[in-house]
């Protein structure tokens, strides 16, 4: 009842958050709507019992990437009234049937299996008994470090590629 | 396990609560005697000179960028710190391939002078 | 003994929440004066001594001030997140102490009542995720003044911050590895010993850890801007840094904040280093709560007292020893603090993480368990500071201005 609650006030507030972020005119409030939306984001994983995943989404998302962010609307010289960029009737039509897809995919893939199946069949007596035998992080180690090795070993590659990436980019315009 | 966050909502009411209180309190409470001259930014006494949103460094946006990288290798360690001792020797292997890549990266961006301020 | 639940988890936590905000808001307040008769000291003067006895009074005096005086606000400045920047700054700043445990259980006829007040699974998660928002005050109200001196402090002081929030994290994996957990009540019943239940240590982390300590200590007093590192606020450079334009209880928050964070940085360090509530040579106070619910250890209310207690008294000492580096040590060049945090702090912390990794592999290999295992690891880890030291005070990497002119002098010369 009371976890009804919290999830339709999260939901709200990471709805209203995404809207009011893409409505925004100002940059850096869109940029704080986002956070907000985030911070709901972390909300409803708490909920679904993702401890681990609720605080990496807010130090990874709202406190690491939304920085550089707002370093870039700083750095270009935003901050304030930018014009609309969507002009045109061909960017209208473009922009309608992504967004129109991505609803598509969305509503086929909540469609296809119900709550429990998604959450591999658990009951929330399992993920408590997981929870409190292992630690919140401890549930999201083990898989992580014994079952999916190689993905974890070629995230340090996409790592290095970020920062290589990063410099050259930078490093382009520089006398 | 999810009581626990009950002291979290209450303790973010909390602090809101506080922090618009402040705001408030100081907002009721203080004089409002305002002039041209006080509205302006300061700069030392003499009138602001040229825009404010002049370009800074490109330094800064590279620093960014390498804090979300870091930041992410720091995620990894941690549930990998609580679990290393099960994991025994293969842990260590795979976490030592970990580290080499990063510290290939952080070399790569010292060689580059990406770290260099003056 | 059962701990409290249903509606009296409830009202328990709210009255925990208050109480322990209310004296962490006069731990601020006194923090406050604590900061200027410490500097009266270190400055062979007297500190303020006019208002009530010893002055003590002057912390009313101060908060009465900041509210009655006019606010002003920039013409140039974008309204709306000029009001929002010190609610981002004090907000992070007043929630960030929710998972510190700050004393042993409290048995009540409702129930066992913990000393803490939210105990969430996620314990140090939660303390990186709130301080990694703290950035947002700064670059926000640097932003938004619209003034130059703000702006560059703004800039200064979201890169320090994101800079020293990797070392931060960092000096706390070798905490992690042998606590093996991150929830902090286990962290601090880690470092005490019991007769039954799984092993501990038995000896605060300070000693195996001290490396880890003495980054944490520096990458801590960095995020909270506070001298050698208050580049963002550098009077001499930037006027007042970020907060330039601001007056009144706007400055004030920014001010409130400071002082919160730095009394929250010395209960960090307490935590993970000093065993936390933990009375030193005393077993009675050894009170630990297993996963499934049982408790180790004989609750009392008098030992809670104590604990907390002892709690507040680290807690203090670590504050005053942070006032005794802002009053002795100058401030670093902006180049200096950067190199330190990127080229010193971010690989020997990579390099001191493996080594640790690597010691603790041996020795469990080894089957080398309590204090041989902790004396272990103190002997490699005061090796490893002395190296450490050793190498910085060469002047190699984190060089003085006077190195690098001669650096650059012996260069031209050739």
């Amino acid at each position: 009842m009371i976890a009804d609650f919290f999830f339709v006030l999260f939901a709200v507030m990471a709805i209203g958050g995404a809207i009011s972020m893409v409505l925004a005119r100002n940059p850096v409030a869109s940029l704080l709507y986002l956070v907000v939306a985030f911070f709901a984001l972390s909300g409803t994983f708490v909920l679904l019992d993702a401890h681990f995943i609720a605080a990496v989404n807010l130090i990874v998302y709202a406190g690491a990437i939304m920085v550089l962010f707002l370093f870039v609307i700083m750095l270009l010289n935003l901050g304030r009234s930018e014009k609309v960029d969507l002009r045109g009737p061909l960017n209208r039509i473009v922009a309608i049937t992504v967004a129109g897809a991505f609803f598509a995919l969305l509503f086929v893939a909540l469609s296809a299996g119900s709550q429990t199946e998604m959450a591999g069949g658990m009951g929330q007596a399992t993920v408590d008994a997981m929870l409190q035998s292992r630690g919140a992080v401890g549930v999201v180690a083990d898989p992580m470090f014994r079952s999916y090795l190689v993905p974890f070993e070629i995230t340090s590659l996409l790592l290095l590629a970020a920062i290589v990436g990063a410099i050259v980019l930078a490093r382009r315009r520089a006398p | 396990m999810k009581q626990a966050y009950v002291g979290v909502a209450i303790l973010f009411l909390v602090g809101l609560l506080t922090s618009g209180m402040f705001l408030l309190l100081s907002h009721l409470a203080s004089a409002y005697r305002p002039t041209k001259v006080k509205a302006m930014p300061y700069e030392s006494g003499i009138n602001p000179l040229g825009d404010t949103r002049e370009r800074y460094s490109v330094k800064f946006y590279i620093v960014a960028m390498l804090f979300i990288v870091f930041d992410i290798e720091t995620i990894f360690f941690i549930p990998w710190a609580v679990i290393f001792r099960d994991l025994g020797l293969f842990g260590l292997i795979e976490m030592f391939i970990f580290i080499f890549v990063l510290g290939v990266g952080l070399a790569y961006a010292w060689k580059k002078g990406a770290l260099e301020w003056d | 003994m059962e701990a409290i639940s249903g509606t009296a988890f409830v009202v328990a936590t709210i009255v925990k929440t208050l109480v322990f905000f209310v004296i962490l808001l006069l731990g601020v307040a006194l923090t406050t004066y604590m900061e200027r008769k410490v500097a009266g000291f270190m400055q062979d003067r007297s500190g303020p001594n006019r208002v009530g006895p010893l002055g003590i009074l002057q912390v009313m005096a101060d908060g009465l001030k900041f509210i009655l005086k006019e606010e002003v606000t920039p013409e140039a400045a974008h309204k709306r997140f000029f009001l929002l920047a010190p609610v981002l700054a004090l907000f992070p700043a007043t929630v960030l102490f929710g998972v510190i445990p700050l004393g042993s259980p409290l048995p009540t006829p409702w129930g066992r009542v913990d000393m803490i007040v939210a105990d969430v699974p996620i314990g140090f998660l939660y303390v990186l995720g709130i301080a990694s928002l703290a950035v947002y005050g700064v670059v926000m109200a640097g932003w938004s003044s619209n003034s130059k001196y703000s702006f560059l402090g703004g800039l200064r002081g979201s890169a320090q911050m994101i800079s020293y929030e990797i070392g931060l994290a960092m000096s706390l994996v070798p905490v992690l590895m042998l606590a093996g957990n991150v929830e902090m009540p286990v962290l601090v019943s880690m470092q005490q010993s019991f007769a039954a239940g799984p092993g501990t240590y038995g000896v605060w982390f300070i000693f195996p850890l001290l490396l880890s300590g003495f980054f944490f200590l520096v990458s801590g007093l960095a995020e909270t801007n506070r001298v050698p590192f208050d580049l963002p606020e550098a009077e001499a450079e930037i006027v007042g840094g970020y907060h330039t334009e601001y007056s009144s209880m706007k400055f004030g928050m920014f001010f409130l904040g400071e002082y919160f964070h730095l009394i929250t940085t010395g209960a960090l360090i307490s935590v993970f280093f000093l065993g936390g509530w933990d009375i030193p040579f005393w077993r009675g106070d050894n009170i630990r709560v297993l996963a499934d619910g049982t408790v180790i250890g004989d609750p009392a209310w008098w030992k809670t007292l104590l604990t907390m207690g002892a709690f507040t008294v680290k807690t203090t000492l670590l504050v005053v020893f942070f006032m005794f580096i802002r009053w002795t040590i100058p401030r670093f060049r902006y180049d200096q603090l950067m190199d330190l945090g990127w080229k010193v702090f971010l690989p020997a912390l990579m390099l001191y993480i493996m080594l640790t990794a690597v010691a603790v592999f041996v020795l469990d290999r080894a089957q080398i368990v309590g204090p041989a295992f902790a004396g272990a690891l103190f002997g490699l880890n005061l090796l490893l500071m002395l190296i450490f030291l050793y190498l910085l005070d060469r002047g190699r990497l984190v060089r003085g201005a006077t190195a690098k002119t001669r650096a650059a002098t012996a260069t031209e010369g050739d």
